[in-house]
């Protein structure tokens, strides 16, 4: 009885492909299962191949595998789209009755289950339930208890009204009857639900609710994927929380925007991709010179130019790391997974403040368009704590003031940061600018100045690295000579890798990094290493450079680039790979 | 907010390193003034600015401010004045800013309706870059970079702004204090966007469109019978090619600020040390 299974549902976009697998994924995360989801998408509204997976398993997971199980097949491509994650073994649902898969016939030693999708829905009280009178065949196939499904359908449909919930249920059921009398499968699924209550959300959902745990009232950004599930998240819930989301007119206002809105004294974010960023980049200046705290959250895709809108990629490494004219302090954080989305957001925004710095917050497509179930404590909202950092009131502020009573902003101290004191504040006024200042604020061209006040921004980094936590997660065995180092979205993947390798006796160790500036210092573990491999979605190994910078020592790389993130069945055998060829080497 | 307030406390120590002469200083003077004459105080204002020798302003006045980056002053001031719709907010910026670099957020700023108060200086000449042409300069105005002139329109900003749905659109010159300030009050008090583009000549760059020009062909509204609520006597100030009108323009009498629209009204920079009441459900919306 196999505890995991691989199912897909694909055909055109504008088949209903995302909300068909939401429902189930949300059926089998109600029975108490865990899920994990991944798209395949195209940059286009209707037409083009498109595919939601769900892997299921009683056990957590945490990314995707090169492989299918049951796979809905709306159109002929999408079983050419999935050859190589068929096996044998592996059914195929698809409507014959549809001109496009007439002629279709499962490969050879796969299960084809011609089911009349269409004409059943329509008998059931619409052919648009096509899609559930295949939910409701997988069920049968997979042993899965159909009115799990039920649920769902009330949670999608409730708000429509009348019988529609009713007609979809009666959907599914027909496509379970369907296979049940025409089909004798002798296949041994059998999907044990429990009694777990889990939460299903993605990494832009885990990012969006993050920013509201963390007090963010302001939002201000600009439609682009696959970061705008952030502000449609945001939208409408902020506004409960006494905040605004404001879609501005281009990335460079929005930016803009959430820097005055920063100003003004409200914890603040955008969200962006790649392409954006770069408009921001001029912004991103001001805003670390002027010292305002600002999260500016980077969902990357793959690059360069409009590169491939819908695809997976880390490719915005250096950019976040070295973007713009001039030095310019920052912190660049990268969560490692869906619920680390959610952590690492609260601290982006205690960073950006107690630090008055911005700071990425870099996520990526992976992460932004796989939905995961965790349980919800998760996301224990007792744990989140909010730090402002050295903001000033009347009566405090006037430790801060010159001999003229006037308040310094950017006042020279031991830790680099400087009082904040909020507009609205008696006594504070001051203007801040992108020009080198004074602690005023005021302009300057003073060279003694302009030196203190560069070392006074640096050091705020300096402080930080002393005082906040850096270190990397660590998994797999802490004693193995096999060293494998990872940043962003690849944790899930390695980490289940890991259990692979294990089955054949290869053991690692694994420290996934999410944090790119400042970053723990691995010199220690890489010297103790013989072997390290550092993996990352990206053709020129962006981590591995800098990893190499600071611990001077050549690594291996392993580079993922075609616009699909790592899969875990993948990794082992590539690590697996890698390491045995340096056995070779130096055999 | 006090009451005793002069416009000199919107003054700050620094002295300001315009040219002598600049039409900039009496830009600033009403500004100052009309911020104190509407109840106003530095610690309540907010004051944004661009790049040029208008961005300059801010280090000259007392209040608030941030000095930005070139052209996209405008969304600093509307993401302040969302985040504390208490705050008196203030916007200043070159025809460059404004109508260049600028002139996208320009259009959907006005189209927005923030309330908040924009002042263009117009010189109609790049100053700090020492005499290029901008988007207001006239068509044969010959400079460094267009030796025969630009051969290209002006950007008429008061029809961009009535053609984006603008709820106050006027004229001021920097010299003629008394109506500047008066103007400038207006706008001040003015629920939603409002936009003043105020002539400061450029006496060191711009021989042509010198204060005496200015003078000699403003023609103020006050005394044409123009009647500001009315759209069409706008458009036909805004689109007379014979002369140059100073004045309240065009005001929208209902108009009603994007922040009221939105139900914006809470000052944001006050937050607990805890996530909001509530958020559990955030994450309840999972299930």
């Amino acid at each position: 009885m196999p505890e995991d299974l691989n199912w897909a549902i694909g055909g055109e976009a504008g088949d209903g492909i995302d909300s068909t697998g939401k429902i189930f994924a949300q059926a089998l995360s109600r029975a108490g299962r865990h899920v994990f989801t991944s798209k395949d998408f195209a940059s286009r509204i209707r037409g083009g191949y498109t595919a939601y997976k769900i892997r299921t398993s009683v056990d957590r997971v945490e990314s995707v595998v090169d492989r299918l199980d049951i796979l809905i097949a709306l159109t002929q491509r999408t079983v050419e789209e999935n050859m190589e994650e068929l096996h044998e073994g592996s059914v195929i649902i698809y409507d014959g009755e549809r001109t496009t898969m007439k002629d279709f016939e499962a490969p050879d030693g796969m299960i084809g289950l011609n089911v009349p999708l269409r004409r059943l829905a329509e008998e059931a009280g619409g052919a648009i339930m096509q899609n559930i009178v295949a939910l409701g065949a997988a069920c049968e196939v997979s042993d899965f208890p159909i009115e799990n499904l039920d649920e769902s359908l009330e949670k999608r449909f409730g708000s429509k009204g009348g019988s529609i919930v009713e007609n979809n249920s009666k959907a599914a059921r027909a496509g379970q009857a369907y296979v049940r009398e025409n089909y004798d499968l002798d296949l041994d699924y059998e999907l044990e639900t429990t009694d777990a209550d889990y939460v299903l959300l993605n990494g832009d959902e885990a990012i969006g609710m993050g920013a509201i745990a963390a007090g963010c009232r302001f939002y201000a950004g600009y439609p682009i994927t696959p970061a705008t599930n952030v502000m449609e998240y945001m939208t409408g819930r902020v506004e409960q929380f006494g905040g605004a989301v404001v879609q501005a007119e281009d990335e460079l206002s929005a930016i803009n925007m959430a820097l005055g809105a920063a100003r003004a004294g409200a914890r603040s974010m955008t969200a962006t991709s790649g392409p954006g960023i770069d408009l921001m980049t001029e912004t991103f200046g001001l805003i670390a010179t002027s010292e305002t705290p600002l999260v500016i959250t980077n969902v990357m895709r793959s690059g360069p130019s409009t590169g491939m809108p819908t695809k997976q990629e880390q490719g915005d490494l250096n950019q976040m790391l070295y973007g713009g004219h001039g030095e310019i302090p920052r912190f660049v954080l990268t969560p490692t997974s869906i619920s680390e989305c959610f952590h690492k957001t609260v601290e982006a925004f205690n960073l950006a403040e107690k630090y008055q710095t911005p700071v990425y917050l870099a996520a990526d497509l992976a992460l932004a368009v796989s939905e995961q179930t965790f349980p919800p404590e998760e996301f224990d909202m007792d744990k989140v704590e909010i730090d402002r950092g050295k903001v000033v009131d009347e009566e405090s502020l006037g430790e801060w003031v010159n001999d003229k009573q006037q308040f310094k902003p950017h006042a020279l101290t031991e830790d680099g940061v400087s009082p904040r004191a909020f507009p609205g504040t008696k006594g504070g006024a001051h203007m801040s600018t992108g020009l080198e200042h004074d602690e005023l604020g005021r302009r300057t061209e003073d060279t003694d100045m302009r030196v203190e006040q560069v070392d006074k921004r640096n050091r705020k980094v300096q402080t930080a690295i002393e005082n906040e936590d850096w270190s990397p997660r660590e998994f797999g065995d802490a004693d193995s000579g096999n060293l494998v180092i990872s940043w962003g979205s690849n944790e899930g993947a390695i980490r289940e890798a890991l259990e692979f390798l294990d089955d054949e006796n290869v053991s690692v160790r694994f420290l996934s990094v999410p944090y790119i500036f400042p970053r723990p210092d691995l010199t220690e573990e890489i010297a103790a290493a013989d072997d390290v491999i550092v993996v990352e979605c990206n053709a020129t190994g962006q981590f591995a450079d800098l990893i190499e910078h600071d611990a001077l020592r050549r690594v291996k790389r392993l580079n993922k680039y075609n616009g699909v993130r790592f899969k875990a069945d993948e990794l082992a055998a590539k690590i697996k790979q890698a390491l045995e060829e340096s056995v070779e080497a130096t055999a | 907010m006090s009451s005793d307030v002069r416009f000199t406390d919107f003054k700050s120590d620094k002295q300001p390193t315009w040219c002598p002469g600049c039409g900039d200083f009496g830009t600033m003077n009403g500004m100052m003034k009309g911020l104190a004459e509407t109840g106003n105080d530095p610690d309540n204002t907010f004051l944004v600015a661009g790049i040029g020798c208008s961005g300059k302003i801010g280090t000259y006045m007392h209040s608030y401010a941030l000095h930005g980056v070139h052209g996209r002053a405008l969304p600093v001031g509307i993401g302040a004045k969302l985040a504390n719709p208490n705050l008196e907010v203030m916007v200043a910026g070159g025809d460059g800013d404004g109508f260049s670099i600028g002139a996208g957020h320009f259009v959907h700023a006005v189209r927005r309706n923030v309330n908040m108060t924009y002042v263009v200086m117009d010189n109609r000449i790049y100053g700090l870059t020492k005499g290029q042409a901008s988007p207001t300069s006239r068509e044969d105005f010959e400079t460094s970079t267009t030796p025969d002139g630009p051969m290209q329109a002006p950007v008429n900003p008061h029809a961009l702004a009535l053609a984006a749905g603008g709820t106050f659109i006027a004229q001021s010159f920097s010299s003629d204090a008394l109506r500047h300030v008066e103007i400038i009050k207006q706008a001040i008090e003015h629920p939603g966007f409002a936009f003043v583009n105020c002539y400061s000549p450029c006496v060191t760059f711009n021989d042509v469109d010198t204060y005496d020009y200015f003078r000699d062909s403003l023609v103020d509204l006050k005394e044409e019978d123009h009647d500001p609520t009315d759209k069409d006597a706008a458009k036909d100030v805004i689109f007379d090619s014979e002369k140059e009108y100073m004045g309240v323009i065009y005001k929208d009498e209902n108009s009603v600020p994007f922040e009221e629209r939105w139900g914006i009204s809470e000052n944001m920079s006050q937050i607990e040390d805890k996530p909001p009441e509530g958020t559990m459900d955030l994450v309840r919306e999972f299930y």
